[in-house]
């Protein structure tokens, strides 16, 4: 059995996942999300990674997201080529960054305007 | 003195709760709004706050900060009545709601409002308030400030870091300084549970195998020019640091992440009632303060864990300020609050008897399983901690019966986990 706190909203509920013959089973999730929030973090953790990155002859750094959870493991490498990014402005808050983000098949997305 | 500007209302601070305060006023057919911000751009701490998770509640998506407040900037455009000022400072407000700016161009200039909305936020809490012994070398910093140099202006700073006390912005601040490439050290919080919301605890701290040392502190900072480092203690049940139990933790960079407090001095201008607690406006359910047409929402008012509920409040804010410019808001019956067990603190500290109100509380000690008690309403608690807010709609039902104050506790819990 593994016990979770879900970070998929504030609530924070606590959740228990044990292995049951026909697949994970779930408790203590008060919505569904929760459960996949779980199952995931059992078999293969994601996260959405924030930063920021270097804007071409610019004083202000430009926050970006990956759009999508990347695998936990992958993070740092991810990091690694974000911390080599420098964009040339303007750009527009979702503006793809850098596709395939470390082979992850994610996008680097901006998160705000950058004139 | 120079000539005064009349103005329907005045909202001072265009971060998320000014923002959302200005539109919603607008909305309910204000005409003539002044949205004043001191920093060149619009969106006030969210724009220092990359990270993602807000929004969950309020458009049911998560967003980063950025990404937040441009949903409320692109609102703007639709709402010509709302006069934004950038780069401009308050300086002064007056009971009768007198507001006198100044900005690099146009100097002193007055207002004359008819309503004005306080949405100033918070600031953190300054290291002298905690009072660490040893030197004063550089490489000291609140969570906020580190936010701010590593996210708008790129700057990492240092190598090692310790962060001291286990709010939120520190433990986000711990995270991005570990991706960054910095090793965290350590986490040390003074109260036996943490601070921040137990999803931080999670993704920040576990995520990364930062240690979290609960019911600790720093007796010492250790370094001349530049800090090297801290000594580190666990505190007994009274707070006290045990010596005997010291240890040296090497860092250079140490940062503070000690609470947050509501910017109030413009209130206390214009002889607003304070409450001690959470160091915000005293304000009832539709967030009007003890002067008549001045309102206050948001982290002015009290430190919120989640922008989405500043969104919500600054709504219910910037639209009685419509009420009462319309002359709408005939006196009503209010009745203050009066906080029983386990209850630090309630906003708004008083409600009207006949519609609904939601409030936010905040509970003294960890506890799971206590039902809540408002009046003769009841709500089950699973979970209560000082670190996360407490909602409860106050229903008109709740009241009957109650005259004076409002009895608010949490009753039957187990305080032990
Ligand atoms: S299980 Fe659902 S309600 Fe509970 S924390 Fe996760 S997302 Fe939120």
């Amino acid at each position: 059995m593994t016990e979770l706190t879900c970070i998929v909203c504030p609530i924070g509920c606590r959740l228990r996942v044990t292995r049951e013959l026909d697949g994970l089973k779930v408790t203590g999730n008060e919505c569904r999300r929760g459960e996949e929030y779980a199952k995931d973090e059992v078999t293969a953790p994601k996260r959405i990674v924030t930063a920021v990155v270097k804007v071409d002859e610019g004083e202000r750094m430009l926050p970006v997201k990956t759009a999508q959870a990347i695998p936990k493991e992958i993070i740092f490498l991810a990091m690694e080529e974000i911390k080599e990014i420098i964009v040339a402005p303007p750009v527009t808050s979702g503006q793809v960054i850098k596709e395939n983000l470390a082979g992850t098949g994610v996008a680097l997305v901006a998160t705000k305007h950058c004139k | 003195m120079s000539k005064i500007i009349d103005v329907d209302l005045v909202v001072i601070g265009a971060g998320p709760a000014g923002l959302a305060a200005a539109i919603a006023a607008a909305e309910s057919g204000v005409e003539k709004i002044l949205l004043v911000e001191r920093q060149e751009e619009l969106g006030g701490i969210l724009l220092q706050c990359i990270h993602n998770g807000f929004g969950l509640r309020y458009f049911k998506e998560e967003l980063t900060g950025p990404e937040y407040a441009q949903r409320f900037i692109d609102q703007l455009v639709r709402h010509p009545q709302i006069m934004v000022k950038t780069e401009t400072m308050v300086v002064e407000i007056t009971a009768d709601r007198r507001v006198a700016t100044t900005n690099a161009t146009e100097g002193l200039v007055y207002y004359q409002a008819r309503a004005i909305i306080l949405a100033m936020g918070c600031r953190e809490r300054p290291r002298g308030a905690i009072n660490i012994p040893g030197t004063r070398p550089a490489g000291i910093y609140t969570a906020g400030s580190i936010q701010h140099l590593m996210n708008i202006e790129g700057y990492l700073p240092g190598r090692e870091a310790v962060i001291l006390g286990s709010g939120d912005i520190g433990l986000i601040m711990a995270r991005r300084l570990t991706l960054e490439g910095l090793r965290v050290q350590a986490v040390l919080e003074l109260m036996p549970y943490s601070n921040g919301l137990n999803r931080n605890v999670t993704q920040c701290l576990e995520d990364y195998n930062i240690p979290l040392y609960l019911s600790h502190t720093v007796v010492e900072i250790i370094g001349e020019k530049r800090i090297e480092g801290v000594k580190a203690a666990p505190v007994d049940e009274n707070l006290k640091p045990i010596f005997e139990k010291s240890f040296n933790l090497s860092c250079d960079t140490l940062i503070l992440s000690v609470g947050l407090i509501p910017e109030n001095e413009l209130s206390l201008m214009a002889g607003v009632e304070l409450d001690p607690i959470t160091g915000g406006p005293v304000v009832d359910s539709f967030y009007q303060t003890t002067v008549a047409g001045i309102f206050a929402c948001g982290n002015v008012a009290h430190v919120h864990d989640l922008v989405d509920d500043v969104s919500e409040e600054s709504k219910v804010a910037g639209r009685a300020a419509a009420a009462y410019l319309a002359g709408k808001t005939a006196a009503q019956e209010q009745l203050r609050f009066k906080a029983g067990r386990n209850i630090r603190s309630i906003v708004p500290q008083s409600v009207s008897i006949d519609l609904p109100t939601t409030i936010y509380l905040r509970a003294r000690f960890p506890e799971r399983n206590a039902t809540l008690h408002v009046g003769n309403g009841k709500a089950r608690q699973r979970v209560v901690s000082p670190g996360e807010t407490i909602h409860y709609v106050v229903k008109p039902e709740d009241l009957k019966g109650n005259s004076g104050f409002v009895p608010v506790s949490l009753e039957g819990g187990q305080v032990n986990d």
